[in-house]
């Protein structure tokens, strides 16, 4: 167990800079999630800190000691590859083994070893089979336990997941989070999929163009995302953007005369934003009512459980979840209800989160 | 692309047998020669029909020539090269493709340059390196006036000296030289992912042991065809063996095969020739069909 400190780490190749200066705190014991598209400098990250790739400037200390000079096997981290990357032409056992060989642990304490962790991963009917005789799910539980058998003090998880079919995932998914709570050890799991950070962090890292937009725990960045690209980036469908300028009487959409009723606290009269909102928070409404804005229905996503409206708001693109019985048709009219509490608002220039209900909204202390 | 039309069928293993017949018929044509007595070898034309006095002459030809010494020569030298050459292609392989360090691209191309001058070119300045392995730095010496020098000081005149002319070191080192086997290795290398590579750096394995432990046993379908590959031309080599083998001892079997073929003017003994053959062709035949299966897998495949 070990608490990673980052401070100001930068990564650049020949031509360009992939990370600029980020700083991030992992306590020990925590499960942190990165989050971002690709090339956004996530992996880079990471294996900086695994010590793969040089850290071009600023500083990496795991439990407080200064790991940029180290070579990987002196930082203490395990890391599980995206394609698992087991040697092909060893068994499982010896796959598992191996950093235990390589440090010279003995052939008696190996073997023990071995199989205490193949019991936790339920591999030990497959311990003499080579990787090429076992199923995706069994090869990422094989990576995982060569992860495992070191005893590390940081495990480090560069997209494990994405090779592996949906179902599967998910359930590798629960069991990743239950090792986690059974090991108890400092966690770093880089991934682009927004379901899989929501569900596995404790803490989530949001990044973009190699910067940090936001850190903070799953429901804080679903709920006060720090910028538009966060807001943007996390859930499913994506937060509606409005753009408009702010006005004594509410917010005149852009490219058009209809006003939006909005809080007036917090946001100068003039400013240009861009106001969100999450498709769960839009209320359908019969077209013409007070307050609401008529969109056309474009297409009708069933999902089960509720379904996803695609409007057209006057050119712009809009969705909806929606779990009522409603049934629009694509191309009717329908109306849109955005309650003033449920707004999220971002400067249009620089896409940082402007605050309106500060007073109002309790957030939930780090 | 699978096409099933028996007119087809029939032209490509008319051609298959063709080309079988080609490859077959001079062995076929020795193996018959082997067996006849010396009169009926040297009727025109030639029985087709097998003879009764092949172990006669395989006994004959085994005995003037000298075989079993030879051919122990010949399995030393052809079998020094091919682990020669495996383990040193392995080597600057790796360091090629593992490793960035200053002049790399000069090495790369030094090695490349091996390529385009073979033993058989570069043959006399070899020999004298054999002949005398400091004549080189004798040549410095004498060139900058240094051993001069020593010799009006100390009055010891330097004759530096040390020959492997008839020696298996002197057989086997310079036909190891070349880079035909780092340019296999380097192309299996290269298809090797980088997270493995990663993976071991993680695992704590340095350099050597991630070669040892993870890149040789990976390669080993390369190392048996490369290891076949080397084995067949070292045996083959007549020139080389030849120049460096001055004395009997360390003469190998395809040189000394000259021993059996008839003078001008002397006994016509094709058949004890031609037995001979046999004999000297035998050792390599048994490493391609022993080494087949892996043979043809290292050079068409890579195992993943």
């Amino acid at each position: 167990m070990a608490s990673i400190t980052i401070r100001d780490v930068t990564k650049s190749y020949a031509k360009s800079q992939v990370v600029h200066g980020v700083d991030l705190d992992i306590a020990s014991g925590d499960f942190v999630v990165i989050l971002g598209p690709s090339g956004c400098g996530k992996s880079t990250l990471l294996r900086m800190i695994a010590g793969l790739e040089e850290i071009s400037g600023g500083e990496i200390a795991i439990d407080g000691t200064v790991v940029n000079r180290l070579e990987p096997r002196e930082r203490g981290c395990a890391m599980v590859f995206q394609n698992y990357a087991l040697y092909p032409h060893m068994s499982v056992a010896q796959n598992i083994g191996y950093s235990l060989k390589v440090a010279g642990v003995p052939a008696a304490e190996r073997t023990q070893r071995i199989q205490a962790v193949a019991r936790i991963l339920e591999l030990e009917p497959m311990l003499d089979r080579k990787p090429a005789a076992l199923s995706g799910g069994q090869r990422q539980r094989v990576a995982m336990g060569r992860a495992m058998i070191r005893e590390p003090k940081v495990f480090l998880f560069d997209e494990p997941l994405s090779n592996l079919d949906a179902k599967l995932r998910v359930q590798m998914r629960s069991e990743i989070r239950k090792l986690h709570r059974r090991l108890n050890a400092t966690s770093v799991f880089v991934t682009h999929d927004q379901v899989e950070a929501m569900t596995l962090a404790d803490r989530l890292v949001v990044m973009n163009g190699g910067r940090v937009e936001q850190v903070g725990t799953p429901g804080e960045i679903y709920k006060r995302p720090a910028s538009r690209f966060v807001a943007t980036f996390v859930g499913a469908p994506a937060m509606n953007i409005l753009e408009g300028v702010v006005e004594l009487d509410g917010l005149s959409l852009l490219g058009d005369s209809r006003r939006l009723a909005i809080p007036r606290v917090g946001l100068p009269v003039g400013a240009k934003v861009a106001m969100g909102i999450r498709p769960e928070a839009v209320r359908l409404v019969a077209p013409g009512s007070q307050g609401a804005l008529n969109a056309t229905v474009d297409l009708v996503e069933e999902l089960g459980a509720g379904r996803v409206i695609y409007v057209d708001l006057d050119g712009a693109a809009f969705s909806v979840v929606t779990s009522e019985t409603v049934h629009p048709a694509p191309g009717e009219t329908v109306g849109l209800k955005i309650s003033p509490e449920d707004m999220h608002f971002f400067s249009s220039e620089t896409g940082a989160r402007l605050d309106v209900f500060k007073a109002s909204v309790p957030v939930p202390a780090h | 692309m699978v096409e099933r039309t028996p007119i087809l069928n029939f032209v490509t293993h008319l051609v298959l047998f063709i080309g079988f017949v080609l490859a077959v018929a001079p062995f076929v044509i020795v193996a018959i020669a082997a067996s006849h007595n010396l009169k009926d070898v040297n009727d025109v034309p030639m029985p087709l029909l097998p003879g009764s006095d092949f172990w006669l002459n395989i006994k004959t030809a085994w005995t003037t020539a000298d075989l079993g010494p030879k051919l122990l020569n010949s399995f030393i030298m052809a079998a020094g090269v091919a682990a020669g050459k495996v383990i040193i292609s392995a080597l600057t392989a790796f360091s090629i493709v593992y490793f960035r360090y200053p002049g790399r691209t000069f090495i790369f191309w030094l090695i490349f340059v091996t390529l385009m001058l073979p033993l058989e070119v570069r043959i006399v300045p070899t020999y004298a390196v054999v002949a005398n392995v400091l004549s080189p730095y004798q040549t410095i010496l004498d060139v900058t006036g240094l051993s001069w020098l020593i010799e009006k000081i100390s009055g010891v005149r330097i004759a530096l000296s040390f020959g492997l002319l008839n020696s298996y070191t002197g057989l086997i080192l310079p036909l190891i030289a070349t880079a035909t086997g780092t340019f296999l290795y380097r192309q299996f290398f290269l298809t090797v992912p980088d997270e493995l590579t990663e993976a071991a750096r993680m695992d704590g394995a340095g350099a050597l042991r991630f070669f040892i432990d993870i890149l040789l046993p990976l390669s080993r379908t390369n190392m048996a065809a490369l290891g076949t590959i080397m084995f067949l031309w070292a045996w083959n080599q007549y020139l080389w063996p030849l120049l460096v083998t001055t004395d009997q001892s360390h003469a190998t079997a395809v040189t000394e095969l000259k021993q059996l073929i008839p003078n001008i003017g002397g006994i016509p003994e094709w058949n004890i020739a031609m037995a001979g053959t046999l004999i000297v062709m035998l050792p390599p035949l048994i490493v391609v069909v022993a080494m087949q299966r892996w043979f043809v897998r290292g050079l068409i495949a890579t195992e993943k």
